[in-house]
């Protein structure tokens, strides 16, 4: 069956089953691999993309209920708090493997978007869902409280 | 040479003994099969004379769906759910917030939907969320949460609609089509709708 949904502005269409995950979808029928397949069970995060600007598991998400949503994916999120989380990262030299890091920063942008200023707290909770095998998460905090510092200066 | 032809016969016999061919085996079966506990209709209870016997005995049996894993892991006494049957810590480590349906930057929508979803496992319901933390069940006995469900300011919902939540709530309802490996509730929700409505009906009486 045919679904549209607007994927980084863009209408798309796509003929798929309707129970096929989002990230299936995202991965090879509209090739954005930016977004990783990690566990594809939403146990890791690696697949988060934002839906309607909720940050969600692209793998947990089926195409049909995805369908109408407006989804932005690694390759094209943007915005004060986006560039403020990519420049930290740079800064921070975040990602060791890398393989997490777009679920990561989809979280992190998300974060900083509903909470401008987190506490460690507010990290933990956001980000719990997002697993590092390399266990960058130090960084990770360290990059998001610099962010939020700068998004607001 | 006769040595040689014994040592011949000896080793043709040896390879072309009967041997057992291989047999084709059946693949484990994917998934447990899942089996579904029935209830007693309520109106199995009908021989027990005494309405206040007759009652407590209606709640112990609507107590095998109650205190069943797919209702108390979202009964749970803290701020985190449990899942599986073995009712352990949710993962991702998730919270309640402020409505019950997650922290307002990990809601349980970043990963639970309308519906059960087969290719990720994950359950889902338009009403998914937890109970309020007034109607923490687990960690009590059955008798607790018998007069925890019977206070309104705990239960926020005085009898007509208790009953309506166990008999006619959709998410309450999810119990008995969980998807998945995860077992389903006993009986049906209209069967455990019928005890609680009986239960109501015999004076409301609680176990111990
Ligand atoms: S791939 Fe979606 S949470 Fe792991
Ligand atoms: S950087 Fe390797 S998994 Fe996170």
């Amino acid at each position: 069956m045919s679904y549209s949904l607007t994927v980084n502005g863009q209408v798309r269409h796509v003929d798929e089953d309707g129970q096929t995950p989002l990230l299936w979808v995202l991965r090879d029928t509209l090739k954005l691999p930016g977004t990783k397949y990690g566990c594809g069970i939403a146990q890791c995060g690696a697949c988060t993309v934002h839906v309607d600007g909720q940050p969600m598991r692209s793998c947990s998400l089926a195409l049909e209920a995805a369908a109408g949503s407006q989804i932005v994916t690694i390759e094209a999120v943007d915005g004060p708090q986006a560039d403020a989380i990519r420049d930290a990262w740079v800064a921070r030299d975040v990602p060791q493997c890398g393989f997490c890091q777009s679920g990561q920063i989809m979280s992190a942008v998300a974060l900083l978007r509903s909470v401008p200023k987190p506490t460690d707290a507010d990290i933990d909770i956001a980000m719990s869902g997002n697993i590092c095998r390399c266990a960058t998460y130090n960084r990770i905090r360290a990059a998001i409280h610099d962010a939020a510092g700068s998004a607001q200066s | 040479m006769a040595l040689v032809i014994a040592a011949i016969v000896l080793v043709l016999a040896i390879v072309l003994r009967p041997q057992p061919l291989p047999e084709a085996q059946a693949l484990p079966a994917n998934h447990r099969s899942i089996e579904t506990a029935q209830l007693r209709p309520a109106a199995a209870f009908a021989t027990i004379t005494d309405p206040a016997v007759r009652s407590v005995a209606l709640f112990e049996e609507a107590g095998r769906v109650i205190q069943h894993p797919r209702c108390m892991n979202c009964h749970p006494r803290t701020d985190r759910p449990t899942q599986t049957d073995a009712m352990r810590p949710h993962m991702p480590w998730v919270t309640r917030g402020p409505d019950n349906a997650g922290a307002a930057t990990l809601r349980c929508t970043t990963c639970h939907h309308d519906a059960n979803f087969a290719a990720s496992g994950v359950p889902g319901n338009p009403k998914w969320k937890l109970a309020p933390i007034e109607m923490a069940w687990q960690g009590k006995t059955l008798g607790q949460i018998c007069r925890q469900i019977l206070d309104p300011a705990r239960a926020h919902m005085g009898r007509d609609q208790l009953l309506q939540h166990m008999a006619k709530d959709e998410l309450v309802g999810w119990a008995w089509h969980p998807g998945g490996k995860r077992t389903p509730a006993p009986g049906t929700q209209a069967e455990f709708g019928a005890l609680i409505d009986a239960w109501l009906k015999t004076g409301a009486r609680c176990p111990a």
